[in-house]
């Protein structure tokens, strides 16, 4: 089991999909939203992830595939 | 010793003790270092600093680190120059460039480097990391070089071997990750929860970043403790810009700067603005990679992230951290932002190679081109005092100017070069 926080970002023709109930449901993974901002053209939730490590790749690159963006906390961090 | 109490969520306001920690553990902010600025007073001044070495820590109250024994390459106390040429070719008669191109290992990441490297071995570390495509490479490298620990650097598989040479020299271990931009991220964000290194701008980060803070203590106290009335400045995570305007509002609340009066920080440090900083401060980004200054101009609550596609590869951040809070230093000191087009990059690089002797890289080629558009769309004034910031040296992206390699092909022979010269001149 492990765990990873991660932030979501939906724009406009996202905003109103239930994306992170579809992954809790797809996948084994626990859900645990701790900040989030969701506006008519723009959201985003910033959120842990519980489960296995499998599951939560599978279920991350799943949400890519909705056109949601998932990035790591805090930012890229690849720098120049 | 360092005069810091602690880390504060910048979203929340949880507190925590001073750890190798960057996010709330409630709301999953970003963590700042909140620092004693009684003590602080008490012991800083123009002369305490005056006596200090030749490098950023000549700052070293003002930082989170101790500074009795850094890890100190002597980075930062970089050059201002009055910038004649350039200016006159903009028509602005009070232009100087902060040059931070000639650091030891040529950019502005020694500053940060230097403060991240000498905290984590406060918190007993033995391995230093990152992951980079160019000058935090080199910088990590180089001061793990010298403090004699172990570097491990994570690069892109794609990335061209000349890039990676000025971090390679110092033989830290260097980990080629065949994986997109967005993989090498995520990976890296979870080694930082699993190994017991310090990465310098994950976990070290609330540190990390304030060693920018230098650039704006430095132009202020090369300007007699004056503040410029306009700083331009090159922008990726957006940290350098924020923590420029953090530096010159500590110097104004203690009362570091000539004529202005020492007064409170308020109920948060990191968003204090002091009335006499007047400075506007002007972002610039390449427009192949413009989260913020796209949010900016679209007046946008938050920064979208994006993929980056820009010849300005050390300013190549899609996902900013410090975007939103770079936003509000922009609107506070009633500053820009804008996004130089990718066809004027090298032309800024050549103008500043060719009226003032400095070569830069893409990242200074993107800051002079913003410039330029100040200049002549009247946002700055002729006599107002400007500094432009140039952060990475040209011969880190020589080849976004192998162009200009054009010579006059002689034979060897006075007649031939003669012909030539007098064709050329």
């Amino acid at each position: 089991m492990g765990k990873q926080r991660v932030k979501f970002t939906f724009e406009e023709t996202l905003v109103k999909e239930p994306v992170i109930y579809e992954l809790g449901r797809k996948f084994k993974i626990v859900t645990n939203i701790r900040r989030a901002e969701v506006g008519e053209t723009l959201g985003w939730v910033v959120l842990e992830l519980d489960g296995e490590e499998s599951e939560i790749q599978s279920g991350l690159e799943w949400v890519s595939s909705t056109g949601v963006r998932v990035d790591p906390l805090g930012g890229d961090v690849i720098d120049g | 010793m360092a005069f810091i109490n602690g880390l504060k969520c910048r979203e929340c306001g949880r507190e925590y003790s001073a750890e190798p920690l960057n996010v709330c553990e409630f709301c999953f902010g970003p963590l700042e270092v909140v620092y004693d600025y009684a003590t602080i007073s008490e012991v800083v001044s123009q002369d305490s600093i005056a006596k200090g070495p030749l490098s950023i820590w000549r700052y070293k109250d003002l930082l989170p680190a101790q500074g009795d024994d850094p890890v100190d390459i002597m980075a930062g106390y970089t050059p201002l120059i009055k910038a004649k040429g350039l200016g006159k070719q903009l028509g602005l008669n009070n232009l100087y460039i902060k040059n931070d191109s000639v650091n030891p290992s040529f950019s502005f990441k020694d500053r940060v480097v230097s403060v991240a490297a000498t905290k984590a071995l406060e918190f007993g570390y033995e391995t230093i990391a990152c992951a980079s495509t160019g000058n935090l490479a080199c910088s990590v490298a180089a001061h793990c070089a010298r403090a004699g620990v172990r570097a491990v650097v994570f690069i892109p598989s794609n990335l061209e071997r000349g890039k990676i040479v000025g971090a390679a020299i110092y033989n830290p271990i260097l980990v080629s990750v065949d994986g997109t931009y967005d993989q090498v991220n995520r990976l890296c964000s979870e080694l930082a929860d699993d190994y017991p290194w310090a990465f310098v701008n994950i976990n070290m980060r609330p540190y990390y970043a304030e060693g920018s803070k230098t650039l704006g203590y430095e132009v202020a106290e090369q300007l007699d403790w004056r503040l410029p009335d306009h700083v331009v400045v090159p922008s990726a995570s957006g940290a350098m810009f924020t923590k420029i305007w953090k530096g010159f509002n500590e110097l104004a609340c203690l009362g570091l700067l000539d004529g202005v009066e020492s007064s409170s920080f308020g109920v948060d440090q990191n968003t204090v603005h002091h009335p006499a900083v007047k400075t506007k401060m002007h972002m610039q980004q390449a427009e192949g990679c413009s989260p913020i200054a796209t949010a900016w101009s679209n007046k946008q609550s938050q920064v979208i992230p994006v993929q980056p596609d820009s010849l300005a590869k050390s300013l190549a951040i899609g996902n900013p951290a410090d975007g939103i809070y770079a936003i509000k230093v922009i609107e506070k000191s009633e500053g820009s932002a804008y996004a130089v087009p990718e066809s004027e990059i090298v032309n800024g690089i050549k103008l500043l190679a060719e009226t003032e002797g400095i070569f830069t890289e893409t990242a200074g080629g993107v800051t002079v081109s913003g410039l330029k558009k100040l200049a002549e769309s009247g946002a700055i004034k002729s006599d107002e005092l400007t500094v432009v910031y140039i952060t990475g040296n040209g011969l880190k992206t020589i080849e976004a100017v192998e162009e200009v390699v054009d010579p006059l092909d002689i034979k060897p022979s006075m007649r031939s070069f003669e012909e030539m010269f007098q064709g050329a001149k």
